[in-house]
């Protein structure tokens, strides 16, 4: 059984890598490049797959899920700029990509234990483009 | 890692085979089947499927939307499926063939390294198709 639950983050961020030239950003990421910034009203489906517990007749517990989301993902990158103020991404170009992986990454030692498992991030940086990630390397 | 991009175009069609005779092909397209002619706004999602590259971008944006602009948009975009799209003269302009049309006139010497994964048409929001690329 698959169990989604979607959460929203709005943040802002710049996709530029600070070894390259100005012109070799906006050549690789176009209008995003902008050093000032930008930003999204991110939409983050997050996709647990597990059997269901003949109990509780649950998958997961959706408070436990919406509070692991909110403690991992939310409340850090909600009106934040994520270049400046959510590490890895002092480092690492916030693409939606890589986004999606450091969700990944926070959520999958939260969630997983030997019933349930994360199964797929998908991550919306606007509703025309969205990755979808489910811990491949 | 998949990525997914959206995209929009607005075509007519009308549906008629000629094989069949008038009343049969008002019984099998309904309205689809007006001798004028109707059309939809298309939403064209392209998946694109690999591994993020030294930029942190499985593709670069600018050139998936550079390849579907000149390969499906530019051909699609404000036609007609049944007279102007050579790709769709031999068929009946169903959205199933639409998707399996768009993804033929991608795949032949896909410049990308990031493979394609799926093309999804939605006809409406109600009616969508789907298919995956290999």
């Amino acid at each position: 059984m698959l169990l989604t639950r979607k959460s929203e983050f709005s943040a802002s961020h710049v996709c530029a890598n600070p070894s390259l030239s100005d012109a070799e950003n906006r050549a690789l990421y176009g209008m995003a490049s902008n050093p000032n910034g930008h930003g999204h009203n991110y939409v983050l489906e997050v996709t647990v797959e597990g059997e269901t517990n003949p109990v509780t007749g649950m998958v997961f517990d959706l408070r436990e899920l919406k509070q692991v989301i909110h403690e991992e993902v939310v409340d850090p990158m909600d009106h934040r700029f994520l270049n400046r103020e959510v590490p890895p991404f002092d480092r690492m170009v916030p693409t939606t990509e890589n986004i999606a992986i450091e969700i990944w990454r926070r959520l999958q030692r939260r969630i997983d234990r030997p019933d349930v498992n994360l199964r797929n991030v998908r991550l919306y940086e606007t509703s025309d483009l969205y990755v979808d990630y489910g811990g491949e390397s | 890692m998949k990525l997914t991009r959206r995209y929009r175009f607005s075509a007519s069609h009308r549906l008629d085979v000629s094989a069949l005779s008038p009343e049969e092909n008002r019984r099998l397209f309904g309205k689809c089947n007006n001798p004028y002619g109707h059309g939809h706004d298309y939403v064209l999602d392209v998946t694109v499927e690999g591994a993020p590259d030294a930029s942190g971008q499985i593709v670069a944006r600018h050139a998936l939307d550079a390849l579907v602009g000149e390969r499906i948009l530019q051909r699609l975009d404000h036609k007609n499926l049944n007279t102007d799209v050579a790709e769709l003269a031999d068929g009946v302009p169903t959205t199933e063939n639409l998707a399996s049309a768009i993804r033929e006139m991608l795949v032949p010497d896909w410049p990308l390294a990031a493979r394609l994964a799926r093309v999804r048409v939605a006809e409406t929001d109600r009616n969508i198709f789907e298919l995956e690329a290999s």
